[in-house]
């Protein structure tokens, strides 16, 4: 799959489906990224200001060692990657081969009804891509 | 590889300091994280050990401006140097798009350079990248040191060690005082840009 340049449709249309499904339940900020780091988009409630560039080359960090790991460990991959503080959480979730898709949500969130929209929001977001 | 954003109109590209440990590769950050903070929007990242050392990447996005209506930014990391890193070093070439092998001149780590170019070339080509297409700079660093009469190879030396084969842009420089540090980056940022421009056409 070639993701180094994705049309601008493609974008709005997974833009749309972050804000619908996620953004809307009350996620604060939803980013998409690939292995490399590189941001594909942001989408945020419009109160949070992270430093999205330096937060994708962590991310990918953190992803790939922990992938690599579970490698090391004889697993295909570990498929929960989640962090939880006081009053935010990082939950991971792979797209496929080259991206990821990162949700940070605060309190008022479940970790299992995250989860369950983010399931659905990948799938429709493989559905956009493969229409290439 | 890079990452082109049609909509707002911004290129992500990025470079990776390699080399042996302790060649310089962080003193070449830190350099441009000084001398270049109106392009930097943010902190300058690194992740080390408490003994100061590299322990997976510093990183530090640098704003190029624009080029054709592109935003382009840089996103500059190192790789650790130490031998026992290199499951880490790469992860951290994923996606690379140019690369500064930065390359010790003191004489006593003449082995170590040319061992860590040999294993740059096997992870590139883990990725299926080849060391002779990617957009490549040499850096042969330390030169400041022949003032301190610490004997440091001569460039003659160095090019054949390194760059006989590769045939690619380079410079002395000394990444503590800042000569060639900015020559350095603004080549490797050029041959990127260049590279990647094709898929802008
Ligand atoms: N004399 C001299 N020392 C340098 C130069 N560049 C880096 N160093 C020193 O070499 C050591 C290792 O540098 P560092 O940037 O951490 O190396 P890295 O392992 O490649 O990231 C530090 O003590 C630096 O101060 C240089 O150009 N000249
Ligand atoms: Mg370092």
């Amino acid at each position: 799959m070639n993701y180094g340049i994705v049309s601008q449709e493609q974008l709005e249309q997974i833009d749309v489906v972050l804000s619908e499904k996620l953004i809307k339940l009350g996620v604060d900020c939803v980013i998409i990224i690939d292995m490399a780091g590189n941001i594909i988009t942001v989408k945020d409630n419009r109160e949070n200001k992270y430093d999205v560039y330096s937060f994708a080359a962590l991310a990918a960090g953190n992803f790939a060692t922990v992938d690599a790991m579970a490698k090391l460990v004889g697993e295909q991959e570990f498929s929960l990657l989640f962090h939880k503080g006081q009053d935010s959480n990082i939950h991971f979730s792979k797209i496929d081969d080259d991206l990821l898709l990162i949700s940070m949500f605060g309190k008022e969130i479940s970790l299992g009804f995250l989860r369950l929209n983010v399931v659905e929001v990948i799938d429709q977001i493989r559905k956009i891509w493969d229409k290439k | 590889m890079s990452f082109i954003n049609l909509r707002e109109k911004v290129v992500q590209v990025k470079v990776v300091y390699y080399g042996p440990g302790r060649c310089g590769k962080t003193t070449n950050l830190e350099f441009i994280n000084r001398t270049y903070r109106k392009q930097i929007h943010s902190e300058m990242v690194s992740l080390k050990t408490h003994g100061d050392r590299t322990l997976f990447f510093d990183f530090l996005p640098f704003d190029m401006g624009k080029i054709k209506g592109y935003d382009i930014k840089i996103q500059l990391y190192t790789v650790p140097g130490q031998v026992k890193y290199n499951a880490t070093r790469k992860l951290v070439l994923r996606g690379v798009d140019g690369i500064v092998f930065v390359a010790d001149a003191m004489e006593k780590q003449r082995e170590k350079n040319i061992r860590s170019l040999n294993q740059l070339h096997e992870n590139l080509q883990s990725y299926k990248e080849s060391i002779f297409k990617i957009p490549l700079v040499m850096q042969y660093n330390k030169f400041d040191l022949t003032e301190h009469g610490i004997p440091v190879l001569p460039l003659s030396v160095l090019e054949k060690d390194l760059n006989s084969r590769l045939q690619v842009p380079y410079f002395k420089a000394s990444a503590i005082t800042g000569y060639n540090v900015a020559a350095t980056l603004k080549k490797i940022i050029s041959s990127t840009v260049i590279s990647i421009q094709k898929k802008l056409l």
